[in-house]
């Protein structure tokens, strides 16, 4: 929902906060969840993000969150799907080019990533194109065999 | 600029050291001339006449002609049908692709497509949405964004493969440049973007029209700040605004475009309104080129290209140097080369 996704923009550093623990906790989970398989696993995940993320940031569910280095901002609400910034076309009043009722998704990524520690800075990361294979798929999953280098960051 | 080493029309020109094409722009910006760009507005046609004569125009004027990929998402010639062309006469074409229309695959096929045709400069670019032109219905693909577009094409380039690890037998020889707009929002971040840009693989810049120095002012000092001047051949967006409607008109459908009030007064106030906007323009060329950082000019003059020509010659910024184009280095009657009097 607009206003939710506007509200967790406000609130990036505690979302952030709450994010970065999630992903202790899940880390920590890691030899359970190996004992019931990622396979298994995958889609009660994917549906939780589903709903959580859906809720709080209108999630696309691209299944590669890049949420703590936009701001807590969801990239793939930005029409063009940009991942990198915002476009050249971004409106006076910091509305969406394409969509005149809708604040820009980088405008207000770049309000949320002042109010993370270090925001700034993962905005400058370069990210690569989307594998667009991944779509649907638990992020957070993948977050964690990647923190734990079972699998590799691309 | 004459370079000793000219080849026939739509050779590639021997690569130098430190170089990336065997390109006439890249050449002219590192030999540290002030470079002029202009913008050709690609024909609704299948003729390849009328590109030529829409490059015609820009004859000892411009040092390299950008190629428009469906700018504001209107569709026309292609931008890779178009810079072939102008390859084949000799001309230095700058390549624009959009993410908008096509995906990975296609986008990395036509690199290497156009390069083998000659074309030795790429413009990376987001595209338009699809809602601002002439084909509303349809599908945007934005498969690619500016910045991974680059680093794609570079990675052609540069280690030789496709992204999908894929080897290519041959690497395209691209000079590759991207778009910034100091003007547009959040402008404590457009000077940061650019230094992502440059570190994506960047190495000229073309900015969207500014019609507003204090801002372009601001954005140079916030690149210098952050160590990025210098770092890319910057070439700021001007162009002639054609009457006060006309100015309004374009700050309210055209995206990311800001005009100052200021401006449209003048234009408002003037007699001949449409000279006024040349006179403008060409007080913006002066102001850019005195700024640090700034390298050339790019010349967006939407259907009035016919006044690229003049706007260049009053604006004084080449100095006497005349721009390659074909025919330029034939001998005269007298047995003289035109460019002997003329050369920088």
């Amino acid at each position: 929902m607009y206003r939710v996704r506007l509200w967790s923009v406000r609130h990036a550093r505690g979302l952030n906060r709450v994010y970065r623990l999630l992903e202790d906790i899940l880390t920590a989970l890691r030899p359970l969840m190996r004992r019931v398989g990622d396979e298994r696993l995958e889609r009660p995940m994917a549906m939780l993000e589903r709903g959580t993320k859906g809720f709080l940031f209108d999630c696309k569910m691209c299944g590669q969150c890049v949420l703590s280095s936009t701001g807590m901002s969801c990239p793939m609400n930005c029409p063009k799907q940009l991942r990198n910034g915002p476009c050249g076309g971004v409106r006076a009043d910091g509305n969406c080019e394409v969509l005149p009722d809708m604040k820009c998704v980088w405008v207000a990524a770049w309000e949320g990533s002042q109010r993370i520690p270090d925001g700034v800075v993962s905005l400058q990361k370069v990210q690569f194109a989307v594998d667009r294979r991944l779509e649907g798929r638990s992020s957070w999953l993948r977050a964690v065999r990647q923190r734990l280098g079972e699998e590799s960051a691309r | 600029m004459r370079f000793g080493d000219e080849p026939l029309p739509g050779d590639p020109l021997p690569m130098l050291p430190g170089h990336v094409s065997p390109g006439r722009f890249e050449r002219v910006l590192r030999a540290g001339a002030f470079a002029v760009t202009a913008e050709l507005a690609p024909p609704d046609s299948a003729n390849a006449d009328d590109v030529y004569a829409r490059a015609r125009i820009f004859d000892g004027y411009v040092d390299a002609i950008n190629a428009t990929d469906g700018s504001g998402a209107n569709c026309h010639m292609s931008s890779m049908g178009v810079c072939s062309l102008l390859t084949r006469a000799g001309y230095a074409p700058i390549m624009q692709i959009s993410c908008r229309d096509r995906n990975r695959i296609g986008i990395q096929g036509d690199i290497l497509g156009a390069a083998a045709m000659g074309v030795c400069n790429i413009l990376c670019l987001t595209g338009d949405g699809v809602q601002a032109g002439d084909h509303p219905q349809a599908k945007p693909v934005f498969d690619l964004d500016s910045l991974s577009l680059l680093g794609i094409a570079r990675t052609l380039r540069d280690e030789q493969r496709f992204q999908s690890g894929r080897k290519l037998t041959t690497a395209p020889r691209v000079f590759l440049g991207a778009a910034e707009n100091p003007s547009a929002l959040p402008h404590d971040w457009r000077a940061m973007r650019l230094i992502k840009k440059i570190e994506a693989g960047a190495q000229f810049i073309q900015t969207q029209y500014c019609y507003d120095m204090p801002l372009l002012r601001a954005f140079l000092q916030r690149l210098e700040d952050l160590g990025g001047l210098d770092r890319v051949f910057l070439l700021i967006g001007v162009g002639p605004l054609r009457s006060a409607k006309a100015a309004e008109w374009m700050r309210q459908n055209v995206p990311g475009i800001h005009i100052p009030d200021a401006l449209i007064e003048r234009l408002r106030g003037a007699q001949d309104a449409a000279r006024e906007g040349r006179n403008i323009c060409i007080e913006l060329i002066q102001e850019a080129r005195a700024m640090k950082g700034v390298h050339g000019v790019h010349v967006m003059a939407y259907r009035q290209e016919e006044t690229v020509a003049e706007i260049i010659d009053r604006s004084g910024v080449l100095e006497g140097r005349v721009p390659w184009y074909p025919g330029r280095d034939r001998q005269t009657p007298q047995g003289t080369d035109t460019q002997d009097k003329v050369a920088s």
